[in-house]
């Protein structure tokens, strides 16, 4: 990946490369996941292509200088999703690619939930859910205090609509009218106990984000291509934060990991995993 | 010499403002208590610097940690009661992370008075110095407060500054004392009396009282539960023997526990707790609610003269 200047706002990376690093990106989550014995895939899995578009399709940051201060900045709310972040930036070059086997493991820098502290390029802490969003507006606040052109995404899930405090933020970020603000839901459907249908239903969530003031971009979010051009949208907006809605499958790539509940934090290995790798790279193989 | 009380609020505030102009990195945090709290001050002059959020403390907690995330220095507050339901939030993000987040909490103990126990914060040092990272302060009067704030604001790193709602009289004329560095306030010799915040107050009052009852006391203000001046207790406790902590907080985890902590291990002395005894206040008026609760000079005064005795 030297070859990409990650500093370029104008770079043009097609969504057919960008769905072959996303395979690569799953494989490695499988292969960390196993390794670490815990973890989360499931939603790692539904957020990969959110995560690869957004970090290698669009957002201005140096892998070389992580705390670059114009970087625009990617924070993951959903911190159990940490192997897809880790994978992501290892394969941007922020650390090595070595070190992704060991998460979760004594004196790793990989922590089971990401830790700015440890690790380069991570911005948050993860954990709890539902904080990411409030730090994200201090982030687009602070940005336009100091009058730059700096960009905040947020990734949060579905389930993490649960926690009121990400409604407080919705409802601050609209009041701020922070259109540097870009929130994306990794709509899954599922959360740790069964269907968000069925434990807390949060739809309907773009009706939800409109009656609090925001512009909403409803998507297909592990489809790149839509996942791109709704961050290409989100820029016009004017005076209001923007959050991308984008329906995805949990466990997205591997056919008996899809929908199931289970899989949010089930981890797997030997044949398993090898058939589970087989089919992320058969699919990587079809059209983009 | 009862001098008039002042505004600790008032002190911390005027100090943010001040401060403001000569850190452009300082940004400001509020909950709908801004005016309350003071920090309207720093905003009347900072419009674009102060954030009001809401009725919204874990938001409040959220982006006083984006903002600080990102490089700026963030005061925060409003009533202790309110932000303790930020907790999580400020354990995984401003502790965790070690983030240059002051956290100003008002209208703390039971001396809120007539709010009621539901406004009556006595648990909060327990919780927030038990919190790696955070640092745990309470000033006792106007001039503390400038004092603990400009250092607290000038510093990296989080702080709890504790505040009461009851303006109080002065006990410093200057702003001379420094975080981490117990005070001593009158100088005894048979017991020393270990307080913080309201409680300063009192225990200079008990002291007079012990005076004409033939009992030397010394008085110290700790402004700082953590980290707690170590040297500063052994040395009380080598020179009278005798240690009674005053604190409007419960006997739990505040700052009687933080004292008994070094002297278990470090020099077992003789030691009494003034505080509330584990239970939730009520409405009142504060010197009502401190006599009922235990709280009070007298209280002091009495545990002392038991002590002695024994």
């Amino acid at each position: 990946m030297a070859d990409i200047d990650f500093k370029d706002p104008n770079r043009r990376i097609g969504a057919p490369e960008l769905k072959s690093i996303a395979s690569e990106i799953r494989e490695d989550i499988l292969r960390m996941l196993s390794e670490a014995k815990s973890g989360h895939p499931g939603g790692s899995l539904s957020c990969t292509d959110i995560l690869v578009s957004i970090y290698f399709g669009k957002m201005r940051h140096d892998p070389t200088n992580p705390k670059w201060n114009d970087r625009d900045r990617l924070l993951l709310s959903k911190g159990h999703a940490a192997p897809a972040l880790y994978s992501v930036l290892s394969k941007c070059g922020y650390f090595p690619k070595e070190e992704l086997m060991t998460l979760r493991k004594m004196d790793s820098r990989l922590q089971g939930h990401p830790d700015p502290k440890k690790l380069p390029g991570v911005e948050i802490p993860g954990g709890p859910e539902g904080i990411g969003l409030s730090e994200g507006i201090g982030m687009a606040l602070a940005a336009r205090i100091d009058k730059k052109p700096i960009r905040v995404y947020v990734i949060t899930g579905d389930g993490e609509l649960d926690e009121g405090e990400v409604w407080e933020a919705a409802m601050a970020a609209a009041k701020f009218k922070l259109d540097n603000l870009v929130a994306i839901v990794d709509q899954n459907g599922l959360q740790q106990e069964g269907p968000t249908a069925n434990i807390m239903p949060s739809d309907p969530v773009s009706a939800k984000f409109k009656a609090f003031n925001w512009n909403v971009i409803e998507i297909d979010g592990n489809n790149i291509q839509e996942v791109l051009n709704a961050l290409g949208q989100a820029d016009k907006a004017k005076r209001i934060p923007t959050a991308i809605v984008a329906k995805t499958k949990k466990g997205k790539g591997v056919s008996f990991m899809e929908g199931k509940v289970e899989y949010h934090s089930k981890t797997i290995s030997g044949e398993v995993l090898d058939k589970a790798i087989a089919e992320i790279r058969n699919g990587s193989k079809e059209g983009a | 010499m009862e001098q008039k009380p002042e505004s600790l609020r008032e002190a911390f505030g005027q100090v943010l403002e001040e401060l403001g102009s000569t850190m452009p990195e300082i940004v400001a945090v509020g909950a709908d208590t801004t005016e309350s709290i003071r920090t309207s001050l720093f905003g009347d002059k900072f419009p674009d610097r102060l954030f009001n959020v809401g009725i919204a403390e874990q938001n409040m907690i959220g982006v006083s940690s984006g903002l600080a995330l990102y490089g700026k220095k963030v005061i925060c507050g409003t009533y202790m009661v309110f932000i303790e339901r930020a907790i999580d939030q400020i354990r995984n993000t401003i502790g965790y992370c070690n983030l240059d987040v002051k956290i100003v909490g008002t209208h703390t103990g039971i001396s809120v008075g007539p709010d009621g126990g539901s406004h009556q914060t006595i648990e909060d040092i327990a919780i927030m110095r038990a919190l790696p990272n955070m640092k745990v302060v309470a000033p006792c009067d106007f001039y503390s407060t400038k004092a603990i704030t400009r250092e607290a604001i000038t510093a990296k790193g989080p702080f709890y500054i504790r505040l009461p709602r009851s303006s109080l009289p002065g006990v410093y004329t200057d702003e001379s004392i420094k975080i981490g560095k117990a005070n001593l306030l009158r100088d005894g010799k048979d017991i020393t009396i270990i307080a913080n915040g309201i409680m300063v107050q009192e225990a200079l009052k008990a002291a007079v009282s012990l005076k004409d009852a033939g009992i030397s006391a010394s008085v110290m203000d700790f402004h700082t539960i953590k980290p707690i001046d170590a040297e500063a207790i052994i040395k009380a406790a080598t020179d009278t023997g005798r240690i009674i902590t005053a604190e409007d907080h419960n006997i739990i985890g505040g700052l009687g526990s933080a004292v008994a902590e070094v002297l278990s291990t470090r020099r077992p002395t003789m030691i009494r707790m003034v505080g509330v005894n584990d239970t939730f206040g009520e409405s009142g008026q504060p010197a009502e609610l401190m006599s009922k609760y235990g709280i009070s000079d007298r209280s002091i005064f009495e545990n002392a003269k038991e002590m002695v005795k024994l």
